[in-house]
């Protein structure tokens, strides 16, 4: 035990005994857990845990992001990307990434998004191409994770470009470097969340009380006329 | 779809449910409590004595591990077939109107997983700090468990919460329209002790949290929120973290969206930028009316619901006293006030909160009246202490559209029934 744990412990311990001894609720004590530590560390450390070696953070820290960090060394062309997804990828998400029954759609939709039926695509919805290649390498294949090599990996995301009409070559080349020339259409069309400004109506100093809105309420829709709800005694049996 | 569980979407397996629905007659209606009030048996009740009054019963640690009652046994967290491709890739659904109070029992937490229920061996469990930092750190689930720790109770609300909802009623029963949201006490070390032990680089500004399941779930988190309330937690109720709830060890983002709550955490990087992940890109972003969508919409806004009576739980009595009973959280603090309509928004009343209403945490209210037998609109509305009221549903739908998906916290109305019946509907 560190001296600064026992003299915390002693200390709790002593508080503990005079709001004991006298009847009171003694104020929390400062512990490492409550401390106001900050981004400069002032907090002693406790000394738990061990370096972690650079090996093994090499077989964890599989994130890519925007500006290409994190992008594995290797290589793979639209067309060899082809097979691997009619192979491993097509069965859920359609032979064009139009998807099979409820799997998510991967192409397509090009704008529909101000539409009453938004399709959110790689190609209409996603904004950064990072996050293709980020989610393919630690989720996918569905139920065979992290299987793809690095090759397969660049190979079958530029095929999914290519069904998104991001590459039209299908001798196109993907790589760490080539990667950093791919741009996704929907890019400039998100903002940071703005409701506290945009929705700032909703802050109200006093909520109406009485007749708040103008004659009796009318039902206009009900559940019950286009009736989705699952029937009692579905879903997961409870032991 | 199998990651977006919520929008009302999929019209062809939708239609072909509602065909199948209507070719199988109207059953719907009647909910699960009307079949739960069979008949007494008149010897169990006075002048007879029952025999559980008479014999001996089973003895200690016969039932090691408790649980409800088995006359509770219909009660469960349940599914919507048609919302995803698979089961893996899901949600299933806290019954609120089976339980009481502010907390929720372990075992009725909402389900959502994106790759199944990673079974973690506790010995095996490694948590890696990297990136950004002094000093690398590797921890095992002993060292989390040494660290000093805090217990707080917090809401945790899937950010499609009432998702369904955002083109008119759809589903009947308070598990399915607002059962995406649970509250236990969290055991679990600050985020900042944590990150204190590995030392944080003077450019640190966002932390990647990585999940140890199948779909290495990962959300990016901005530094100040790491600093402030964010829990490394490993119990909920006292007890280890069920395996569906990320045992284990699980990310607590207090009043944030609960795709951030990272579950089987196995890894944290520091970096200097956010990661634009899948889940916050494609998916947890919020599409407007006009094509564009707003990202990093982290904060849960208040929202309330009753939850009894409400379609799954009608009320049994054909008037009278009437305690009605709800929820309401905000993940801008406490809750300050819930009110009542019995006119559907008409004119309102204060409910009654019970039990503690704590920060960003489920807050219990109840609205006691004399039940006339006629028919009502029921809503509630939440007001948090920031002055936050929560918005009807088409003063929502003025600002966002129905395109969203997520952060639904519009007002629910259920339309009570002469009969007793509860139904969701939309009203004027």
């Amino acid at each position: 035990m560190s001296k600064f744990l026992k003299s915390a412990a002693l200390g709790a311990g002593i508080l503990a005994f005079i709001a004991a001894s006298a009847g009171i609720i003694a104020a929390q004590p400062k512990s490492p857990a409550n401390q106001q530590a900050t981004s400069t560390g002032k907090a002693k450390p406790l000394g738990i845990g061990r370096t972690a070696k650079p090996e093994e953070i090499a077989g964890w820290d599989i994130d890519i992001r925007p500006d290409g960090h994190g992008l594995p060394a290797g290589k793979g062309t639209v067309k060899q990307g082809e097979a691997i997804y009619m192979q491993q990828c097509a069965a859920c998400h359609g032979e064009f990434g139009e998807s099979a029954g409820r799997w998510p759609v991967l192409s397509g939709g090009a704008d529909t998004l101000a539409s009453h039926d938004p399709v959110k695509s790689i190609g209409s919805y996603w904004p950064y191409a990072s996050t293709v290649i980020d989610y393919i390498r630690r989720s996918m294949p569905f139920g065979n994770a992290q299987s793809l090599s690095n090759d397969e990996l660049y190979a079958v995301t530029a095929y999914v470009f290519y069904l998104n009409d991001i590459l039209k070559d299908e001798n196109f080349e993907l790589n760490a470097k080539t990667f950093k020339t791919i741009r996704l259409p929907n890019e400039a069309n998100f903002r940071d969340d703005d409701r506290d400004v945009a929705e700032k109506a909703l802050w109200r100093k006093q909520p109406c009380m009485k007749n708040c809105l103008p004659g009796e309420a009318k039902i206009t829709g009900r559940a019950a006329a286009i009736d989705v709800t699952p029937e009692p005694g579905k879903g997961p049996k409870v032991e | 779809m199998a990651d977006s569980p919520p929008g009302p979407k999929p019209i062809p397996s939708r239609r072909a449910f509602l065909r199948a629905g209507l070719a199988g007659g109207a059953a719907a209606i009647s909910g699960p409590a009307l079949a739960a009030s069979a008949d007494p048996n008149p010897a169990n009740l006075p002048p007879n004595v029952a025999d559980w009054t008479r014999m001996l019963g089973e003895g200690v640690a016969v039932r090691a591990y408790g649980k409800p009652s088995k006359h509770e046994a219909h009660i469960g967290r349940r599914d919507v077939s048609w919302l995803t491709a698979s089961p893996q890739s899901s949600v299933s659904f806290t019954p609120l109107h089976e339980i009481d109070g502010p907390i929720t029992p372990n075992g009725l937490c909402f389900e959502r997983h994106h790759s199944g229920i990673a079974e973690v061996n506790p010995n095996d469990y490694r948590l890696m700090i990297h990136g950004l930092v002094d000093k690398p750190l590797m921890f095992t689930l002993d060292d989390i468990k040494r660290m000093p720790r805090v217990n707080r109770a917090y809401f945790c609300e899937c950010a499609a919460n009432s998702g369904m909802e955002w083109r008119g009623a759809q589903l009947n029963g308070c598990q399915y329209t607002h059962g995406m949201v649970h509250c236990v006490m969290y055991t679990g070390v600050p985020l900042k002790v944590l990150l204190n032990e590995a030392g944080l680089k003077a450019n640190a500004k966002w932390l990647l949290m990585e999940g140890g399941d199948a779909a290495a779930m990962t959300r990016s988190l901005p530094l100040e929120k790491a600093l402030d309330d964010a829990l490394v937690a490993y119990r909920m109720n006292g007890e280890m973290l069920y395996p569906e709830n990320g045992y284990p060890v699980r990310m607590v983002i207090p009043g944030w969206e609960a795709n951030m709550w990272v579950k089987w955490l196995r890894r944290i990087e520091v970096g200097d930028q956010p990661w634009h992940t899948r889940e916050e890109t494609s998916k947890y972003t919020d599409l407007l009316e006009n094509g564009k969508a707003r990202r990093f919409t982290y904060l849960m806004e208040a929202k309330s619901v009753i939850t009894n009576p409400s379609p799954q739980a009608p009320v049994n009595h054909k008037s009278g006293f009437t305690v009605l009973s709800g929820i309401a959280w905000s993940g801008r603090g406490k809750i300050a006030r819930v009110d009542v309509s019995l006119d559907g928004g008409r004119n309102w009343r204060p409910a009654r909160i019970d039990g503690p209403a704590l920060d960003k945490a489920l807050t219990r209210f109840y609205y006691e009246f004399d039940w006339d037998g006629s028919e009502l609109l029921l809503q509630s509305r939440a007001i948090d202490q920031t002055g936050y009221v929560q918005p009807s549903k088409a003063e929502l739908r003025k600002f966002r559209g129905v395109n969203s998906i997520y952060h639904n916290n519009g007002i629910q109305t259920w339309h009570l029934l002469k009969n007793g019946e509860v139904e969701n509907v939309e009203i004027s």
